[in-house]
């Protein structure tokens, strides 16, 4: 403290230049009618208790005419340091770790505070944490699980809209790994440090992070972010079935819900995993490497034919489709008239994208009545395309017939013209 | 007279020279003119016809005919290359859209019980006036102008004024 | 009397036509071992006729406008009854048009056809390949389609770097500061009767100009034959040219069709002005050797700036061409030499070009 003071002691001299320089920082930055002159020393000092105008402007509790004081305590109008940090004043320095869930909740689980702000801003997120393993774990006094700030931020803390927010959807994944991925960290809890690197070749991170589909799932969508726990074992297709309505609706009533129920096995993260989710393919109901079904099955019993079934059944009308779409082609090459057939395309992909999701039913009677439209579509546009093949042909031929009328005429052209000098060549000699 | 006194044939006379030869280097030239003349007069001919299908242009097509469309009810349309939905709502309005869902591109369909447009393959849903009101869906189906002329519907792309 | 005959007298007792036609039947043309390039002149105007034809044809169902240009060709290609032959025939019958324009230029070049006293038939058919080439280029924007649209953009922009005139000249040629469906409406314009127009003044001033001068004899040959007169071979245009040239015609009205039938041209995506251009966008290959050119010259050359350097280069050899015939005097000198080497110079460059433009990323 005392290193501090003599520290202090030779800025004061420059502290009133420093005060006037604020107060036109304060102007353009725009903020703060509310004085903050802790920022006036701070934003000068080093990590760790450096926080500068520019990060803090940042923060969303800033804008809103919070200052430091609203979570350290002290006073914030004074420029004085002995007064501004101040125990009388109700500086609390530091906040320990372990009273941050409290500290913030102070504000955020009281609706009426938290109406003058944001009326329809959540205010039950400490009774979620509560809840969740992390809390759980917090309670029994472990301080190395996340709390607020390890997840918000703290200082320029954004709201989540922010897409430069930690809590961002297309940013949570990333903040939940800087522990969850950190094996050194992890050391001592039973859970795997794979899950984020999983993830980050899974399907559902493609269309968040590379698409940019915001309804994409990331960490918190299965997880939840303040109650976040693992869903259990039983509960893995409610979570799925969020979004994939359908395919969880097959599954309920399939010979399979019961089967995992039984064996206690997590439903849809049997066949697909849980943070590995690839874009499933046919083949999943093959026998080769990427096949599901034969994990469990016995080659050659009644489920083993079913399988084939099915895939036989998806085969039949992807092969039907593309050489439909091939034949097209080569008649929109020619310069066909195709558009017609091309949009019939579109509907057949939808058949089969419909019989995929039937799979989940188990039932090969099911996925057939979907496949059987989509082949019906698929031969009609295949024969659409075959006309226009002949069209083609009927274009090559008509060609043909011409280039033979004009073969007459040239022909007959060269011997008129011999005919002709050949009778000069007589008149000329005689 | 075809030859002189001496029996041999005068020049230029038709009949002094073979027949074949001269005859045939004009008969086939006259026979190719002919043809080259149909082959080419042929298409042209055809092309004048107009054709039945009308081209209205890119902003309009008859979406369906009056009396087609029971109420409560939809069907799907060819609007240029993509697919459009005509909808008559229970009270007998008529609306049309765009029936190209804007999550993944999946056709969307008219619901009767719902009373919603519906994608089947994410279950996203759409209100009358295209507006996407839940499930993944980003963004509102492009919405047409409806206009009945005589006993056709048409669906008419808005333009920007 | 035959048909034909009365028909003869009933135009002569009113035309004179008997005195208008006398010219006709006496012109000749000079047999040689290069008189084949002869026909080119010819295949050029026989291109441009199947040209105006076909586009009167195109022009009963094309819409000029950017929301339905794009569609009333489609509409051509796949639902009029042998739209997609017209179509396809205009589009390949204006490039064979632009290749033999070029080549009956080396060629009228090479055999020196342009000497006095024939430099205006030169002059006139300098401007009609000009013609031509603008020819090319308002039609290819009139489908608006993607590829039409940069290639427009690209052309118009390099037009509004010369100096001082540049700008507004792009503005003029735009329609606007942006290629839009203003420059369509007005491309559409040049295209079917701005440069129809002066076209068809230029040709008939061309065609009269050769009647009246008749064909032109390479240099060593007029001379062999001026020493020994008995030596000349000639042929009658009227019939015995006319009918190969004939001949010629119809071989080139089967491959046209060939092409129309085998390689039907394409449509494209529609343009759209608020994506962005497709990389690697060239112009049609008549305009590659200039492109590529103006690709190699650097950004700055000396203190002036290198694509501005470049279009006033191609400026200058424009007028310097349409110039020729006057740099050459009718006495031997070097500088029959040096355009000869020109000539040679000219054609490499050109061809070389094109094809390394072709190539090119």
């Amino acid at each position: 403290m005392a290193i501090l003071r003599n520290k202090l002691r030779r800025f004061s001299a420059a502290r009133y230049g420093g005060l006037a320089g604020f107060i036109v920082l304060a102007a353009c930055l725009g903020y703060g009618q509310t004085p903050n002159s802790c920022l006036d020393c701070h934003s000068a000092l080093p990590d760790p208790l450096g926080v500068s105008q520019e990060k803090f402007s940042q923060d969303v509790h800033a804008q809103k005419g919070l200052t430091c004081a609203s979570c350290h305590g002290g006073d914030p109008t004074s420029d004085d340091p002995d007064k501004a940090m101040s125990r009388k004043a109700g500086w609390k320095g530091r906040i320990d770790r372990r009273q941050i869930p409290q500290l913030c909740g102070s504000c955020h689980s009281d609706p009426a505070y938290i109406r003058q702000f944001n009326p329809s801003l959540r205010t039950d997120q400490l009774d979620q944490y509560r809840t969740s393993v992390h809390g759980k774990r917090f309670a029994a006094g472990d301080t190395k699980v996340a709390v607020c700030t390890d997840c918000h931020s703290v200082h320029d803390l954004r709201a989540p809209s922010d897409p430069r927010s930690t809590v961002n959807p297309v940013n949570v994944a990333n903040t939940c790994a800087r522990c969850h991925s950190d094996a050194g960290y992890m050391k001592g809890y039973s859970i795997p440090t794979d899950q984020f690197a999983k993830y980050s070749a899974s399907v559902h991170h493609e269309a968040l992070a590379a698409r940019g589909d915001l309804s994409a799932p990331t960490c918190t969508t299965c997880h939840g972010n303040h109650g976040a726990a693992p869903p259990g074992v039983d509960r893995v297709q409610n979570v799925c079935s969020n979004c994939h309505a359908f395919q969880a609706q097959m599954y309920e009533k399939s010979s399979h819900k019961k089967a995992f129920e039984a064996a206690s096995l997590p439903g849809c993260v049997v066949c697909h995993s849980n943070h590995a989710i690839s874009h499933p393919t046919d083949a999943y109901l093959g026998t080769g490497p990427h096949a599901v079904c034969m994990r469990c099955h016995t080659p050659g019993d009644k489920c083993d034919q079913a399988r084939a079934g099915l895939q036989s059944g998806l085969n039949r009308l992807d092969e039907a489709i593309k050489g439909a779409d091939q034949v097209l082609g080569v008649g929109e090459s020619s310069g066909m008239e195709v558009s017609e057939a091309r949009l019939g395309q579109d509907q057949a992909r939808e058949s089969l994208t419909k019989a995929r999701v039937t799979i989940h039913s188990f039932r090969t009677d099911l996925v057939d009545q979907e496949i059987q439209p989509g082949l019906k579509i698929a031969a009609k546009n295949l024969k659409a395309g075959k006309e226009a093949m002949v069209e083609r042909n009927y274009r090559r031929v008509g060609l043909g017939i011409s280039l033979i009328a004009i073969g007459i005429v040239v022909a007959g052209l060269w011997l008129y013209i011999k005919k002709i000098e050949s009778l000069d060549q007589q008149e000329h000699s005689s | 007279m075809p030859t002189n006194s001496q029996g041999i044939a005068n020049a230029g006379d038709p009949l002094s020279s073979p027949i074949p030869r001269r005859r045939f280097a004009e008969v086939l030239l006259g026979s190719g003119f002919l043809a080259t003349a149909v082959a080419f007069l042929y298409p042209v001919l055809r092309y004048l016809v107009p054709p039945k299908a009308p081209d209205l242009g890119s902003d309009a097509v008859v979406a369906g005919r009056v009396g087609e469309l029971k109420p409560n009810s939809g069907k799907i349309f060819r609007f240029g290359n993509r697919p459009g939905l005509l909808i008559r709502t229970a009270s007998g309005e008529y609306r049309a859209m765009s029936a190209t869902c804007t999550h993944l591109s999946c056709t969307v369909q008219y619901r009767d019980d719902l009373r919603q447009v519906w994608c089947a393959c994410h279950n996203g849903k759409y209100d009358l006036n295209g507006r996407n009101i839940s499930g993944p869906p980003p963004r509102p189906l492009e919405d047409f102008e409806v206009q009945v002329r005589g006993d056709e519907i048409l669906a008419r792309r808005r333009r920007e004024t | 009397m035959s048909p034909l005959r009365n028909v003869r007298r009933w135009l002569d007792e009113r035309f004179s036509w008997d005195d208008l036609v006398a010219p006709l039947r006496k012109k000749t043309v000079p047999l040689h071992k290069l008189s084949y390039w002869y026909f080119l002149g010819g295949i050029t105007l026989f291109l441009f006729v199947i040209q105006v034809l076909t586009g009167i044809l195109l022009l009963l169902y094309y819409r000029p406008g950017a929301n339905e240009a794009f569609e009333s060709v489609q509409y051509i290609m796949t639902q009029v009854q042998f739209g997609w032959l017209i179509r396809s025939i205009h589009s390949w019958s204006a490039n064979l048009m632009i290749f033999t324009a070029f080549a009956h230029m080396f060629s009228v070049l090479f055999l020196k056809a342009y000497r006095k006293p024939r430099e205006l038939t030169w002059v006139s058919g300098v401007i009609l390949l000009f013609l031509v080439m603008g020819f090319g280029f308002s039609g290819y924007l009139l489908p608006w389609n993607t590829l039409a649209f940069f290639a427009t953009k690209v052309g118009t922009e390099i037009t509004g770097q010369v100096p001082i005139i540049g700008k507004p000249l792009m503005i003029f040629l735009r329609g606007g500061e942006e290629v839009t469906g203003a420059t369509l409406t007005r491309f559409f314009g040049f295209h079917v009767a701005v440069l129809p127009g002066l076209a068809t003044v230029l040709i008939l001033l061309h065609l009269l100009l050769i009647q009246r001068l008749g064909i032109s004899i390479p240099p060593k040959l007029e001379v062999q034959w001026i020493a020994n007169p008995s030596a000349m071979r000639e042929m009658k245009f009227f019939p015995n040219f006319l009918l190969r040239e004939l001949m010629a015609w119809y071989v080139a009205l089967g491959v046209l069709g060939a092409l129309a039938a085998i390689f039907p041209w394409n449509l494209g995506v529609k343009a759209d002005p608020f994506v962005s251009a497709p990389a690697g966008i060239k112009p049609e290959w008549y305009f590659l050797f200039m492109f590529q050119t103006l690709k190699l010259i650097p950004p700055k050359v000396w203190f002036l700036d290198g694509e501005v350097l470049g279009v006033l280069a191609f400026g200058l050899v424009g007028l310097l061409w349409l110039l020729l015939p006057f740099f050459e005097s009718d006495q031997p000198s070097h500088m029959k030499r040096w355009i000869t080497g020109l000539a040679v110079f000219a054609l490499a460059y050109v061809v070389g070009m094109s094809v390394y433009g072709h190539l090119a990323k």
